[in-house]
């Protein structure tokens, strides 16, 4: 009971691979595009998690900015992405991935 | 300030994630989805705040929950969710997916309680009152070259999601 | 009663915010004293826009609800509250009913941080201005959300169009808002600061208001945020998404009743907000006009006079209105009402002239005046100037403000390094 009230670093990552299994999860199963793209940031955002979280045990801020780095390649990554899926929808009227079998043999 | 109220505020704050989370990957309809995703991001920035790190909880704000998250509900409303509402919404290979994410859960479990004891407690006490100053610091500094690769790379993410979603090159 | 009294000495006599003491009641107490500040500053900026845009246009605006329509605001309270709730047929039931409330969050957060005087903010985040303009950037996901949830064109049309807007001069925002955090840096200490309460303290050591520092860089920055805000909480000249003529009312056509006073209690408190944040980075804040070039202890007694004046003088402005009321039975409580409203602003007025209240509300008066200046000058815009076409507002936000503002970002970063290197002031 004592080391469930007492907040450390182990709280924090368990929070973080709990996200990022829902974000595996998310990527894994969905048919819809644009929720496979929310899931990858679901991935991002406990890797952030994780980031921050050992940047405050070992008390630099190497962890912060790397955290800022991921968050800027996030914002790039999704608007690529997005892209990529409007492209996809202007030819295909569908945002279902099992659609997306052009170079099927 | 000294913190009040942890184990309650993480609590809440993690329930809100797991449960966020748990909405985004179960939702038929894409905006249910997104604002899941929204809570979520919110509650992440509110844990990095308990984490004494405000300006990237403040970026992560700005950012994430006010840029990205835009972004994906103007997409959202461009492509049409009706016909994807009433799809199937699961694969056709979810056992598999589950099977892999479970593998990946038994593993993680496995590693933190293998190293519980090599966590120590928090290093040095951290003070917040100069987060930015010490982040520009670095940022500036040390990370420079990185600093600015992360532009070049957003330049060339802005113009390749200008050339992908153009109708006519 | 003796110990409460002691309690509330003891912390009036502190010199921390609620937030950095860590004081869980006082902040209580703040944030309560914030929310009721700005239910009264939206209720009178209803009343006060309506009489003042007919003013302009030489009509009367509202005269017959209560004594020159002061009672206005709360007439139309009562109607939109027992207005019917309409919900469209094939709306989304859960983001329509949770689109205003998202609006409104985000437009009221924002005050956690606004400094009305050095110790008068709930809390004083060290990363006070980041915060402010990211909170207010979740609006645009409440009218993406509302513009979606109503399920029709019109509102469609209406939110992608006023979310774009937003969206485009929230960057010349954040530029300008740079350029000003930039010469928070030229202090004594040599390092700047993103909290609220840090940068006016900025303003007061180093001497001068940024709208004055480096002339005119401070004063082109100033300009680029007074339009960009404008701009940012869809106000005339750029409310092309809600104007009438135009697109029925934008992304809240379907909302009637309470929730559209919801949109509209969020529309004036952001505009406050936004007004806080220029008054805070440019204007000095809760400084008094001239602290620096009028200093001394006799000029310092003339400027804590003012708060009780300008109360005493709109009690005169009341009181010549009665003597000017008609001399009808018809008019008898109306006359009454308003002579009962004179004495009330009156009785304010000689109470700020007693010197415990007046040194403590002297910060949160000079805040709260130059925030009224902002409110005046968008009913002026309002009054004065003729709606854009919306290409022409896309083109002003990427190709006119944001150019100007990473000139002056760059201008300003320039004359600032030659000042600490050469200048050593």
């Amino acid at each position: 009971m004592e080391s469930l009230l007492h907040i450390s670093t182990l709280h924090y990552l368990v929070l973080g691979a709990a996200l990022f299994l829902l974000g595996v999860i998310g990527v894994l199963t969905r048919r819809n595009v644009v929720i496979v793209l929310m899931s990858i940031e679901l991935i991002l955002n406990a890797v952030n998690l994780n980031l921050v979280a050992f940047s405050r045990m070992w008390g630099g801020l190497h962890g912060q900015v790397f955290a800022i780095f991921v968050i800027t390649d996030a914002a790039a990554e999704a608007a690529v992405g997005l892209g990529i899926l409007i492209a996809f929808f202007r030819n295909k009227e569908t945002v279902n991935i099992d659609e997306v079998n052009l170079l099927k043999w | 300030m000294a913190p009040v109220a942890t184990p309650f505020f993480f609590y809440l704050l993690a329930g809100i994630m797991l449960i966020g989370g748990v909405m985004v990957i179960t939702r038929k309809n894409p905006v249910h989805s997104a604002l899941a995703l929204i809570v979520t991001l919110l509650a992440q920035a509110s844990i990095y705040l308990m984490l004494y790190a405000p300006f990237v909880a403040g970026v992560q704000i700005i950012l994430y929950a006010g840029g990205i998250m835009v972004l994906f509900l103007f997409v959202i409303m461009l492509v049409s969710i009706d016909r994807s509402i009433r799809e199937r919404q699961f694969n056709s290979q979810w056992v598999v997916g589950l099977i892999a994410a479970t593998a990946l859960g038994g593993l993680f479990i496995a590693v933190y309680t293998k190293g519980t004891s090599i966590f120590p407690e928090h290093a040095l006490p951290m003070i917040e009152n100069d987060n930015t100053q010490k982040i520009a610091t670095m940022l500036y500094g040390q990370y420079m070259f990185a600093f600015e690769i992360a532009s070049l790379l957003l330049l060339v993410a802005i113009i390749g999601a200008v050339v992908m979603a153009k109708k006519r090159i | 009663m003796g110990a409460i009294l002691q309690y509330v000495q003891s912390y009036l006599s502190s010199d921390k915010t609620p937030g950095a003491a860590g004081n869980m009641f006082w902040a209580f107490v703040y944030i309560m004293l914030v929310f009721l500040g700005l239910s009264v500053a939206v209720i009178a900026m209803n009343w006060l826009e309506r009489k003042i845009l007919a003013h302009m246009q030489v009509r009367l605006g509202p005269m017959r609800v209560g004594p020159h329509g002061l009672l206005q605001p709360i007439a139309d309270a009562i109607k939109l509250l027992l207005k019917e709730d309409i919900m469209p047929a094939e709306a989304d039931g859960l983001i329509f009913w949770v689109a205003p409330f998202v609006v409104v969050l985000a437009a009221f957060t924002v005050f956690v941080v606004v400094p009305f005087g050095p110790t008068h903010a709930i809390t004083d985040m060290n990363i006070g201005i980041l915060f402010m303009l990211g909170v207010s950037s979740l609006s645009v996901l409440g009218i993406v959300m509302a513009g979606w949830a109503s399920n029709s064109h019109y509102p469609l049309i209406g939110a992608l169009r006023s979310s774009a807007q937003m969206v485009s001069y929230e960057v010349a925002m954040g530029l300008a808002v740079v350029s000003a955090v930039l010469m928070t840096s030229l202090n004594a200490t040599g390092t700047g600061t993103l909290s609220m309460i840090g940068i006016v303290q900025a303003q007061l050591a180093q001497g001068e208001w940024f709208i004055f520092k480096f002339f005119p860089l401070g004063l082109i920055a100033f300009f680029i945020f007074a339009v960009a805000m404008v701009a940012e909480t869809n106000r005339a000249p750029f409310d092309l998404a809600e104007a009438e003529s135009e697109l029925t009312a934008g992304f809240h056509t379907e909302y009637s009743g309470f929730r559209w006073s919801l949109f509209f209690l969020a529309e004036y408190s952001a505009m406050i907000a936004v007004s806080s944040i220029a008054v805070t980075l440019w204007l000095g804040g809760w400084l008094r006009p001239f602290p620096n070039l009028l200093s001394g202890s006799t000029w310092n007694e003339v400027f804590s006079l003012v708060p009780g004046a300008t109360f005493l003088f709109f009690a005169a402005i009341c009181f010549y209105n009665t003597a000017r009321m008609p001399k009808h039975p018809y008019f008898r409580v109306q006359t009454i009402g308003l002579a009962g409203f004179g004495v009330v602003l009156g009785l304010i007025g000689l109470v700020l002239f007693v010197p415990a209240v007046s040194s403590r509300v002297q910060d949160i008066f000079w805040f709260s005046a130059k925030v009224a200046g902002f409110m005046y000058l968008y009913i002026w815009y309002r009054g004065t100037f003729p709606r854009y076409r919306f290409d022409q507002l896309m083109r002003m936000g990427w190709k006119v403000l944001l150019p100007m503002g990473l000139g002056v970002l760059v201008l300003t970063a320039v004359v600032a390094l030659l000042q600490s290197y050469l200048w050593h002031p």
